[in-house]
């Protein structure tokens, strides 16, 4: 076991009948293996994407604890849980994730180089050359198409080498040929380096490199 | 790239962004530096006033009352042409509680032929006098003699170059320092040169004649009371003794100029600090704009591992820099247009204006400097401070 979320649930306030919150995910268990592809199911507004936060330390629960290994990620201090995210979880999210002032490849390498460390410039450009966005190491994030931002996202969090990596809906803008690349390259990540890989998608292309596949409903786990 | 790095990109790479803040905080350092400095320059050209006079009481003519202003004459420099008998510095010295009597005479120069430029001619007893020796000392080693004449420093004309007063060729052998007042607009000179000059302009139809027709004429008498006497008590007393003269206090020309000095310089505080006060809002607003903008920026970085006080410094070090090439750009334009302008600042307000030192200068600039910095990080410190305490995943949310 990699990462384990205890009892975990996310309420929002919003006025429904009696109650002045809902719950976007309510109360769950779950983890997530080294060496295994985790895939959450489930349609929009299911909450997939909140638990997603939530296992990644960047959305506080409303209750239960987050564990990477022995750590419990929401009783850290910012600064600590900061740099656990920065050098332990990667995430590609579901929005829009370029820093607009900087290139494809300061994007790429900005994790590392966020805390003076190394950057993996070689790297970065195998997994650009392989995700076919090599040519655009000096473009700037707006002259990139939706695809080729999310690529660039997919790269950042591979090069970062994390121990879990979560993908949010990492396929949404690509055609069939990118994300069979993708899926596989993720799929890839978890089974030869030995990681945790948690993809959220609503669509079932990445139900074949699954090892583990769960449904969310109503922000209930199945 | 750790933060320091990352902000210079942001800030080269969004030009117009950048330009925005760094031009609203050059409006505030213009303001205040502009402000301040002519503030501090009519302080500085009151105190330069007030010890160039040097008197507790001024002798003239009675007729010079109607003739001029007192406040004119050494603000704007527009000595009057009133005489009276010469004798009358040595009978003030009779007057209990008078310790000095210096006499002076004035002559204004005719824009005409007969002289090179128009200005105003003070003949000076260098013997008696304690307004414009001390000065003069200070320029000129030697004495002043026959001929000689001692020039303001907006006179122009050069030290060793011949000057013509009515005809008369006098040789220019030193400059004052500035005063910031009308002084700095004169010639001096010794009473036998003086005389010469009046001779000269009588001849050119330029009277200075007085009722006895005596030719020893002077138009003032400066007067220096002897401590522990009243002031107000030796001017009765020179009034009672002296007649067809005048004797003004000059605490009251000094108390008239710093009445007005103090009207003028509430009027630029005031306006300085309101610009402050709305420029200071509009950059808050400015900056929550900006820090709005940058919602999905920021809350990258969160995702990527930027911690809340990494992003705090961020907006601080990008909102310093701009504060800093607004405060310098703001101070320089406001040093080029108050140091450009300065004369006609000088004319347009109607007072003593003398800038301060450069040391002053230097300190003021560097002042209004740190205070556009401290101002631009106050100003995005807020708006950082709240967007910075969303979860990373909420502000990618409501980045999109």
């Amino acid at each position: 076991m990699l990462l384990r979320a205890d009892n975990i649930s996310k309420t929002f306030f919003r006025k429904t009948g009696s109650a002045n919150y809902f719950y976007a995910v309510s109360p769950l268990s779950l983890e997530i293996h080294p060496e295994t592809v985790t895939v959450l199911m489930g349609r929009s507004g299911s909450g997939k994407t909140t638990l997603l936060n939530m296992l990644s330390g960047i959305l506080q629960p409303t209750e239960g604890s987050v564990w990477l290994g022995d750590t419990d990620l929401y009783r850290l201090k910012d600064a600590a849980l900061s740099r656990l995210r920065n050098e332990r979880i990667g995430v590609v999210p579901q929005a829009r994730s370029a820093v607009d002032t900087l290139t494809v490849m300061e994007n790429i390498l900005l994790p590392e180089r966020l805390y003076g460390r190394k950057a993996p410039a070689e790297k970065a450009r195998r997994w650009m050359e392989m995700f076919e966005i090599g040519q655009l190491e000096n473009a700037f994030p707006k002259e990139l198409s939706g695809g080729e931002l999310r690529r660039m996202a997919i790269i950042r969090a591979l090069v970062q080498e994390p121990e879990v990596l979560f993908a949010d809906e990492p396929t949404g803008d690509l055609d069939d040929e990118n994300t069979e690349r993708v899926l596989s390259a993720l799929a890839s990540y978890a089974h030869e380096e030995k990681k945790g890989v948690m993809i959220v998608t609503h669509e079932n292309d990445a139900v074949k490199y699954a090892d583990r596949i769960f449904k969310m409903e109503g922000g209930e786990l199945f | 790239m750790k933060i320091l790095p990352l902000s210079l990109k942001n800030l080269a790479r969004k030009p117009g962004r950048t330009a925005a803040l760094v031009l609203l905080t050059a409006f505030l350092a213009l303001a205040v530096f502009g402000g301040s400095v002519v503030i501090l320059s009519l302080r500085t050209g009151l105190q330069s006033l007030e010890a160039r006079l040097g008197a507790d009481i001024i002798l003239v003519p009675s007729e010079a009352q109607s003739k001029v202003s007192f406040q004119n004459m050494f603000l704007q420099g527009t000595t009057g042409a009133f005489y009276m008998d010469a004798a009358v510095a040595d009978k003030a010295l009779e007057v209990p509680g008078v310790e000095k009597a210096a006499p002076q005479t004035f002559l204004a120069s005719l824009k005409a032929d007969c002289c090179s430029i128009k200005i105003q001619v003070i003949g000076i007893d260098p013997a008696k006098d304690f307004t414009v020796q001390p000065w003069i000392a200070r320029s000129l080693t030697g004495d002043m003699g026959d001929m000689d004449v001692v020039v303001g420093c907006r006179v122009e004309a050069g030290i060793g170059e011949i000057i013509r007063i009515y005809e008369q060729r006098c040789k220019v052998v030193a400059q004052l320092e500035p005063t910031g007042t009308g002084l700095d607009i004169a010639v001096y000179c010794n009473m036998h040169t003086m005389d010469t000059l009046l001779a000269a302009a009588e001849a050119k139809g330029v009277s200075h004649k007085i009722a006895s027709g005596d030719d020893s004429v002077i138009s003032a008498v400066y007067i220096k009371v002897k401590d522990g006497y009243d002031i107000d008590t030796v001017n009765t007393a020179l009034t009672g003794k002296l007649r067809k003269v005048t004797a003004v206090r000059t605490r009251s020309m000094i108390t008239g100029v710093s009445d007005s000095l103090a009207g003028v310089s509430r009027t630029v505080s005031a306006m300085t600090v309101v610009i402050w006060i709305l420029a200071f809002i509009i950059l808050l607003l400015a900056y929550t704009l900006v820090v709005r903008e940058r919602t999905r920026e920021f809350a990258v970085l969160r995702l990527i591992g930027a911690s809340r006080g990494m992003l705090g410094r961020m907006a601080l070090l990008e909102s310093a820099m701009c504060g800093l090439g607004g405060g310098i750009a703001g101070t320089g334009l406001a040093a080029i247009g108050v140091f450009s302008f300065s004369a006609l600042i000088e004319s347009s307000l109607g007072l003593p204006y003398l800038f301060p030192g450069i040391g002053t200068i230097l300190l003021l600039a560097a002042g209004t400097v740190l205070l556009s910095i401290a101002v631009s990080a106050l100003a995005s410190a807020f708006a950082a401070r709240r967007l910075s305490r969303v979860q990373p995943g909420t502000a990618l949310r409501e980045g999109n």
